[in-house]
């Protein structure tokens, strides 16, 4: 404590620490909230079923999905990402994943919302890629439908499969740890035949 | 600032931002606000500031005492000892 430079020097430092250790307890305090969570997805329509131009299996839905995710919020919440995952399996891959949609809630007040939509991204079945031609995929992406179909493996899996809807959601807290989990709603089915 | 006045101004340093810092996360979770969190602990960080740092009278109230000039010279200061050459 010798000069002005010196206290100022130890007080900066003293302060960023403590700021840092009350940043941590505001996170922690996160896992003390009880969480209650509920969603509901309905398929309401099916509006076609078909082989798209690269020869995937590729569907369009009309979905209602509504959730009530106001609990998820806290003190140190900055937003809720939430996106709609389709989930089934086929005989190569154990899970296929597909995103059919996704938002951002900002506040607490808008976490009881109801959408009636179509899905936001396409809905095809790319699952079966082998990882060799991933990375031609990944240089390729750019091209045309002709040449990516020399990457993709059809993928003609939907037909009267089975599939869950599943609602993941991220809690982005601003500052600290990210919790995320999901809710799975089952029992969706595609139809047997194309439409 | 002499001896005492420093060790005095860095335990305030200490102790007042501790201090904020327990006041800025209580009433930060008590009215389920961070921004009212973060704003207490800087504006405690800005008066712990001008508290501490600035060289302040008060810091400066026990000044070390040095010994008069006629005391000095009764006491001469020892002559330094002669070192063989290395």
């Amino acid at each position: 404590m010798h000069s002005f430079g010196y206290r100022a020097n130890a007080l900066l430092t003293f302060a960023l620490t403590i700021l840092a250790l009350i940043c941590a307890m505001a996170s922690f305090s996160d896992n003390l909230n009880s969480l209650s969570p509920s969603a509901n997805v309905q398929v309401l329509n099916i509006n076609w079923f078909q082989k798209s131009s690269q020869g995937n299996d590729e569907v369009s839905l009309t979905l209602n999905v509504s959730a009530n995710l106001q609990s998820l919020f806290t003190w140190n919440t900055k937003q809720v990402f939430v996106f709609l995952a389709a989930e089934y399996e086929t005989p190569k891959n154990s899970l296929n994943q597909v995103s059919l949609w996704d938002g951002i809630i900002p506040a607490k007040e808008y976490a009881q919302f109801g959408i009636h939509t179509t899905n936001k991204y396409h809905f095809d079945d790319q699952a079966s890629l082998s990882s060799r031609n991933a990375v031609f995929l990944y240089f390729l992406s750019s091209f045309l439908g002709f040449i990516s179909s020399f990457t993709f493996v059809q993928g003609s899996n939907l037909r009267g499969r089975e599939y869950n809807l599943t609602l993941h959601w991220h809690v982005m807290p601003k500052t600290g740890k990210m919790f995320a989990d999901k809710l799975v709603m089952s029992g969706f089915r595609f139809p047997e035949e194309y439409r | 600032m002499d001896w005492q006045g420093q060790k005095q101004a860095e335990q305030l340093l200490q102790i007042l931002l501790l201090a904020f810092a327990a006041a800025a996360f209580a009433t930060g979770y008590a009215l389920g606000s961070f921004k009212t969190m973060v704003l207490t602990y800087a504006s405690g960080v800005i008066v712990t500031t001008l508290i501490t740092v600035p060289n302040w009278p008060f810091f400066n109230r026990r000044p070390l005492k040095w010994l008069d000039p006629i005391e000095a010279e009764k006491h001469p200061k020892p002559l330094p000892q002669q070192i063989a050459a290395k």
